[in-house]
């Protein structure tokens, strides 16, 4: 099986360029008067300096993915991308959080719409992967 | 539930995302990773909902019943539209993405607007952004795939176009800025919804100009957009399974379109603003190629039937066709006689990445005949018989040889040297591309013209016939 074994130099540039923008961001941030401004609300330690996790989270998992998304066999590339679709219907997570508190009609109306394109994404998604590979098979013994 | 007990599934969820992913390396084990993805959604959904604050039990279940109403049948569709409900569905998952990012701005904005902080507004801004673009852009090319009539399906073009594209983008972003920037001022309630909007436009501005031969590219590039936006989603919601989720999709849509762009021999920059296949690049030296040959089915069957080596290249008509049936039929008769038969599957072929692969696969083609264009390529001139389905572009000898060709270098099936090319085509007109093939008006060459379907049943019918006689 041919696989990709490389990682364009743009992709890095692109890749380092977001990675900076993201720390710029950042640290201009956390200079002191926004954080003085936060510590005032009830919101509190939103200074800065707790988005980092988050910063990196996303960095190695995206690095992970590359790393697994690259081996994967050319053959199952359909079925690759309606699995990752079905993945991506995690923002069923975030529709929760807007749709399920006790907040105004509008905001849930707006998280029930998001919940349910993410159902239908999650379902639709898992249902006909799972049926396309089903179907790939080798060679039956003659 | 606890907070701990949130993480903690959480965690277990992400775990079964990459496992998911990295079991889809084989076909063996793939079925076992669908199972881990859909287990990690239902921790990941169980753990979300089991906390204290969501109340709205009864408005949730009416969508989660809906969503399921919906989601059911689409994922029941023909596999020859496989690639307009992927679409389809990356425009659901733009949507979910664009409305949790509207929703939270308002929420904040009316309840404190001192929780709007700039990085969080920056995350609004870009999951607001991506998600609008997925999701016109998405239902446009879905529309497209589906061949909608008053979708157009040929490249739209018109002069500026880039520099009027780019320069929406720069004002969405320019508003995002200032919004970024200043939240809570009292233009920012109105503002929000001209990102909304242009955001919008760019979606369908940005496909318009996309032809069908580059379809594979755009919905990569989609997939990955829908994964960014999850990503932004949980940069807003302070949480880490959207951004792991989120940066798994993105990947996976940055990889397919590489593939993809490599395959085309072209950037990922000139898929997007390149407007390939525009007409007006091919209309000239048609006339100078030649004749065609044609040939009637029974004499390619005779012609078949002595080889020893056949290789079947599937393209687009194929699928057009739904020939995928028949052509098993034509590779079970050529089997039986002892010939070597190989499927070579180009990455562009068809409209999605693998579209090739998961059709021949459902008319029960054993993926190991399955064979891939660097492979096949070694092994082209020992073949007896090239039989193209359908396919064009991917064949072009002009992407070796005519550097003025819009595809020069684009790496192609080298059907060429085998020692005899048939061809199965719908109609004399130039590809989807509309790029003249000198494929056709080589020496070698047969052309069987007619609908795929129709052409490998009447191939089949000879060789069936055939065998009956002995």
């Amino acid at each position: 099986m041919n696989r990709p074994r490389y990682l364009p130099r743009w992709v890095i540039t692109v890749l380092s360029v977001a990675i900076g923008v993201t720390a710029i961001a950042l640290v201009a941030q956390s200079d002191p008067a926004p954080v003085a401004e936060a510590a005032l609300s009830p919101g509190g330690a939103e200074g800065g300096v707790d988005y980092w996790p988050m910063v990196f989270v996303f960095l190695l998992s995206t690095f992970i993915g590359l790393g697994v998304i690259r081996r994967v066999s050319r053959l199952l590339h359909t079925p690759l991308m309606s699995l990752t679709n079905a993945i991506s219907a995690i923002a069923v997570v975030g529709a929760i959080l807007v749709a399920g508190p006790d907040v105004p009609p509008m905001i849930r109306l707006l998280g029930g719409i998001a919940l349910f394109a993410s159902v239908t994404n999650i379902v639709s998604g898992f249902l006909i992967t799972d049926r396309m590979l089903k179907m790939f098979k080798r060679d039956k013994p003659s | 539930m606890s907070p701990g007990y949130v993480e903690l599934f959480y965690l277990t969820a992400t775990a079964l995302f990459v496992f998911s992913l990295h079991w889809m390396n084989d076909p063996k084990t793939a079925r076992r990773g669908v199972g881990a993805g859909a287990l990690a959604m239902l921790l990941g959904v169980a753990a979300t909902w089991a906390q204290p604050f969501v109340v709205n039990h009864g408005w949730m279940v009416l969508a989660v019943v809906l969503g399921i109403a919906v989601g059911y049948p689409l994922s029941r569709v023909a596999l020859t539209a496989a690639p307009q409900r992927t679409a389809l569905s990356h425009a659901f998952g733009g949507l979910a993405a664009a409305l949790v990012g509207t929703a939270k701005y308002y929420l904040w904005l009316g309840e404190g607007p001192e929780e709007l902080t700039t990085f969080r507004m920056v995350a609004i801004i870009a999951e607001v952004i991506l998600g609008c673009i997925t999701f016109t852009g998405s239902l446009f090319a879905a529309g497209k795939l589906q061949e909608l009539k008053w979708v157009p399906q040929r490249a739209v073009t018109y002069p500026l176009q880039n520099v009027f594209n780019i320069a929406l983008l720069l004002v969405a972003v320019a508003i995002g800025t200032w919004l970024a920037l200043n939240p809570a001022a009292p233009a920012a309630a109105f503002l929000f919804p001209v990102v909304i909007v242009i955001a919008l436009m760019f979606g369908i501005l940005l496909i318009i100009p996309i032809g069908g031969a580059d379809m594979p590219t755009v919905i990569a590039i989609l997939n990955s957009y829908a994964g960014l936006a999850a990503v932004a989603m949980g940069f807003v919601l302070e949480n880490n399974l959207l951004i792991t989720a989120g940066a798994l999709d993105g990947s996976s849509g940055l990889i397919l379109s590489i593939i993809m762009c490599k395959a085309m021999n072209r950037s990922y920059l000139n898929v997007l603003f390149g407007a390939f296949g525009s007409v007006q690049q091919t209309a000239p030296e048609s006339a100078e190629q030649g004749e065609y040959k044609a040939d009637t089915p029974q004499s390619a069957a005779q012609i078949m039937e002595q080889a020893n080596n056949v290789v079947i290249i599937p393209g687009y008509g194929m699928a057009v066709a739904q020939a995928q049936h028949r052509v098993r039929e034509l590779y079970d008769h050529l089997k039986k006689r002892g010939i070597t038969v190989h499927f070579a599957i180009h990455p562009v072929a068809g409209r999605m990445p693998g579209h090739m692969n998961v059709l021949l696969a459902e008319a029960d083609v054993p993926y190991t005949d399955l064979v891939e264009m660097d492979d096949v390529n070694r092994d082209m001139p020992q073949c007896d018989v090239a039989l193209v389905i359908g396919a064009n572009d991917v064949v072009n000898p002009a992407a070796n040889l005519d550097e003025s060709s819009p595809i020069y270098g684009m790496p192609i099936i080298e059907a060429s040297k085998a020692r005899t090319i048939f061809a199965i085509k719908r109609s004399k007109n130039p590809g989807f591309a509309g790029i003249d093939n000198a494929l056709y008006f080589d020496d070698k060459t047969w052309m069987l013209f007619g609908d795929a379907k129709h052409v490998v049943g009447e191939l089949i019918k000879e060789l069936s016939g055939e065998s009956a006689t002995h």
